[in-house]
């Protein structure tokens, strides 16, 4: 008799471990499925996709100032973003991928680093996710990493702002739902960093997630702040196993 | 860095007409927008641009600020002969830019 509730006990703490997705796995649908028909054919043509313009920039960029190390980016750097953000040793802190080439940048090469959100940082960032496009997103959630998606969820399931919203209330419990003339998106990251229409520019994901932040008339976190990280590495493993997009476009 | 991508077929055979595509970075400022403090933001709009074919120029256009950022230009051309083809443009700036593909006649 004691063989099965100890198996009960065993799959409960195998559930408690691996912790539920908010959207299971068959159901996790990118961005890309609610966006347009025009914005679907922009993305889907690389030759009419202005986020190329961005990749073409950064590969420039990576052979002037990252290829000296890392060679070919289209090897060393395959699969790459799709594991960030990461937990860094060195500084002790959740790094994304752009606070990755920052820090590469003032810490290793010793030259003044890019600035969040600048042209040259975000080309970069785009070339760098653009070699990882096609692979499954897999981040790591454990050990050093788990206070800081222990932070990010937390800040995903709390209300924000004047609208006092909640970014679980729209991306888990009403995706797919019109609100106004949108169609809500299950909220990934899989795109970023995309060409979104609305900036004219290819922007990365804490630009996208402040842009949500505004939309809930909530104060905004700098570009850069460890708030935004954490919820990078929440999204990143709620949208764990969808290919990578970038550079998307968005609208 | 030439911030444009231009896009024609790898091969394109003697005498029939192939699309040239091409994608220039630029912000195409309106001129009608104003800055957080209410302060008139320039015009800078890409003013010219030019399309030259082993030296004739085989497309011309004149943009406005009616032209989205990131201006993306179609068009087609007939293959002559082998050689490259040299675009260039100018904002108002003053700010010139230049790139280039060669043409693989068949």
């Amino acid at each position: 008799m004691r063989c099965p509730i100890a198996l009960a006990a065993l799959g409960m703490a195998a559930i408690a471990f691996a912790q539920e997705r908010p959207i299971s796995p068959p159901d996790l649908r990118s961005g890309i499925a609610f966006a347009g028909a025009d914005v679907r054919a922009m993305q889907a043509d690389d030759n009419a996709n202005p986020g190329f313009l961005w990749v073409q920039r950064g590969a420039q960029l990576w052979q002037a100032n990252c290829a000296s190390c890392h060679g070919d980016a289209p090897a060393s750097m395959r699969g790459v973003a799709a594991r960030y953000p990461a937990y860094d040793a060195t500084s002790q802190s959740m790094l994304d991928l752009d606070g990755r080439i920052e820090q590469c940048r003032v810490v290793r090469q010793k030259k003044p680093a890019f600035g969040r959100e600048s042209e040259d940082l975000v080309a970069l960032g785009s070339y760098v996710s653009f070699q990882s496009r096609g692979m499954p997103i897999a981040v790591s959630i454990d050990g050093p990493a788990r206070a800081a998606f222990d932070r990010g969820a937390a800040f995903y399931q709390e209300r924000h702002g004047q609208m006092n919203l909640a970014c679980t209330q729209c991306h888990d419990a009403n995706w797919g739902k019109r609100l106004f003339n949108e169609t809500l998106s299950q909220g990934h990251g899989s795109a970023f960093p995309a060409y979104r229409l609305e900036w004219q520019a290819v922007g990365s994901l804490q630009r996208r997630v402040r842009a949500c932040l505004f939309g809930v008339r909530a104060q905004m976190p700098a570009p850069g702040a460890p708030e935004l990280t954490d919820v990078e590495l929440y999204l990143a493993w709620r949208a764990q196993g969808l290919p990578m997009e970038s550079p998307g476009v968005r609208r | 860095m030439p911030d444009a991508r231009i896009n024609i077929p790898s091969k394109v055979a003697r005498g029939e007409p192939f699309p040239v595509k091409l994608q220039i970075r630029h912000p195409m400022e309106t001129g009608y927008r104003t800055d957080d403090v209410g302060k008139g933001i320039a015009r800078n709009v890409i003013r010219t641009l030019t399309c030259r074919y082993n030296g004739e120029v085989v497309f011309a256009a004149q943009l406005s600020s009616g032209i989205a950022a990131n201006p993306f230009l179609s068009f087609f051309v007939v293959a002559r002969a082998p050689g490259e083809m040299i675009f260039e443009w100018i904002d108002d700036a003053g700010v010139k830019g230049s790139d280039r593909v060669d043409v693989n006649v068949a």
